[in-house]
């Protein structure tokens, strides 16, 4: 048996917004959603599950929707509004149900506003064929039933003022954005960041869109200052974090990551930094790691380097060199050279990485920045045990970068390959500096 | 670095992979200053979690390096569903050692080719010279 349900969405990033409804989905075993009905160009998401508890475990973490509603009905005007609620085979059950509860009503609209034209007191009144009985309760109430106006823009920018349409029902379950993730992650109150920081919003979408499981272990291999470790925290992971510039990872005085998760009240999901080159891994081959979530180095705000000599010839016998009677690769505070690397051949090794480490379908989640010229193919990185899950894309005006999503399919899977081949024929740092002309 | 951690690292040089010396590293305990982060708070469930992955025996031989010779040398087994007063005061242990027990200073060798790795405010540092890299 399912009932509808109504899901409310927000209009952005809508290049990653189905990638986190079905991540989420398959996440939570929510199996009766016709992902075929799902429309871009609307906020609005008519679905059948089985019950609330689905309803509520598929949308709890969700940053691209705004919450589910259970589906009481809908029309293009209010009197067309209550006939299809009286019409819903439902309605004598839910009105039975919800008789005797507190509730409130409230009031949410996408596109427009009635800019104080609705008379909300006289709508509420319009609903009393609901017969509630129960005591109207404007905090914590038993029930919230809500009113949805659908407004048609005037233009992109200027919100219109007739409603197209009217949804009601009954809330479930409000999204992990509209239970505020954005204001508590939001960048300008973290007291570590830099840089390379990646903002709150497409970060938690990403440990979405990478599955992220609570309980589980989530690496980032190139942490700098730890904004995906936060995100995979936050949905309740054991994150670990590693990179080569241990000045990013070590931050400044109070300023560090481990004083990011104190503030969360998520210490406890932190394990730890390391310095280390994630060429030279240092996990041992048997820790399970189950997700992988990173926005590897570009070449912009950050090289990319690994261990060893630029100039080998230059660091001939340099083992040798002792100092104070011992070697001086071996003292304290030695720090070793680094030679440049390339993007292509660090992503092989990311992927060979995720092949080797991950459990069979676990996820790898990465960040690739890719120029916008219409003469040079992007050609993603491809693994023969890794399934390419999602390619989601977000424009800026002369480059964009992508979120890349495989899941782990083992060695039966033979997919295609391109590992070792010049995949990137223009560097991007190149391309990015010359302002991509 | 947690103690927890130690169970995790290895050593960074690729030719110590083909030995079974690598792991875990070697601590030098009178290298080492601990620091128990009290605001960790216990955690039962997610501790339980984390026992299901750790390296028993790598955790004794760690905890051996930086004195401590007290635990037993099999892993503790808990039924998560039940858990007894006698296996949270286990746990509360484990969760101490695991956990809360930070080794903020400290020097690490590996045992295979003694490549030594220090610790320095509280971040391990598993970089390697040119020569090993």
């Amino acid at each position: 048996m399912v009932k509808k349900y109504l899901l409310f969405m927000v209009q952005t990033h809508l290049n990653f917004r189905l990638a986190e409804l079905e991540s989420l989905a398959d996440l939570f075993g929510v199996k009766t959603v016709d992902f075929s009905k799902y429309d871009e160009g609307s906020p609005f998401f008519i679905v059948e599950l089985e019950n609330d508890a689905q309803a509520r475990a598929w949308i709890s973490r969700s940053i691209l929707t705004r919450g589910i509603y259970e589906y009481w009905g809908q029309g293009t005007t209010y009197e067309e509004l209550h006939r299809e609620i009286q019409a819903n085979p439902l309605f004598k059950q839910f009105k039975a149900e919800y008789r005797n509860s507190t509730f409130k009503f409230e009031f949410d609209s996408f596109g427009g506003s009635s800019s104080g034209k609705l008379d909300r007191v006289a709508c509420i009144e319009s609903f009393k064929y609901l017969e509630f009985q129960g005591k109207i309760r404007m905090k914590n109430p038993d029930q919230v039933f809500t009113v949805i106006e659908e407004y048609e823009p005037l233009s992109d920018n200027v919100a219109g003022e007739k409603a197209l349409r009217m949804f009601f029902g009954r809330e479930v379950q409000k999204s992990d954005r509209l239970c505020g993730a954005l204001e508590k992650y939001d960048l300008k109150k973290r007291p570590y960041k830099g840089t390379t920081s990646f903002e709150a919003e497409l970060s938690l979408v990403s440990a979405n869109i990478a599955q992220v499981k609570p309980g589980t272990v989530m690496y980032d291999p190139f942490a700098g200052t730890g904004s995906f470790l936060v995100a995979g925290g936050h949905y309740k992971a054991l994150v670990i974090g590693s990179d080569i510039d241990g000045r990013m990872i070590r931050g400044k005085g109070s300023q560090t990551i481990k004083a990011n998760f104190k503030r969360y009240g998520e210490s406890l999901q932190f394990l730890d930094v390391v310095t280390m080159d994630f060429t030279h891994n240092a996990l041992r081959s048997d820790f399970l790691i189950d997700t992988i979530l990173c926005d590897p180095p570009y070449g912009i705000r950050e090289s990319i380097k690994v261990l060893g000599a630029r100039d080998p010839e230059r660091f001939v016998g340099k083992e040798d060199v002792e100092i104070d009677g011992k070697k001086a690769y071996l003292h304290r505070d030695y720090i070793p050279t680094k030679k440049p690397y390339s993007l292509d051949a660090l992503l092989d090794d990311l992927l060979q990485f995720a092949s080797q480490r991950l459990p069979l379908n676990g996820r790898l989640a990465f960040w690739m920045p890719v120029a916008n010229d219409e003469n040079i193919e992007t050609v993603i990185p491809l693994h023969a045990n890794l399934e390419l899950k999602y390619n989601c894309v977000q424009e800026f005006n002369k480059w964009s970068r992508r979120l890349l999503v495989y899941v782990n399919r083992g060695d039966g899977f033979q997919g295609p390959t391109n590992a070792g081949l010049e995949r990137s024929k223009a560097n991007f740092r190149d391309r990015y500096f010359s302002g991509f002309n | 670095m947690k103690f927890l951690t130690s169970n995790f690292l290895k050593c960074s040089v690729r030719e110590c992979d083909r030995s079974n010396e690598n792991f875990p590293l070697k601590y030098n305990g009178e290298k080492c200053q601990l620091e128990q982060d009290e605001s960790l708070e216990f955690n039962p469930e997610f501790l339980l979690r984390i026992i299901d992955r750790v390296d028993w025996s790598a955790v004794v031989s760690v905890a051996i390096d930086l004195g401590n010779s007290s635990l037993p040398s099999s892993k503790p087994e808990f039924t998560s569903e039940d858990l007894s007063d006698e296996d949270m005061i286990i746990l509360k242990d484990l969760h101490t050692l695991l956990i809360k027990t930070n080794i903020v200073e400290g020097e690490m060798s590996c045992r295979n080719c003694g490549h030594i790795y220090y610790i320095k405010n509280s971040i391990p540092n598993l970089l390697l010279p040119p020569h090993l890299a």
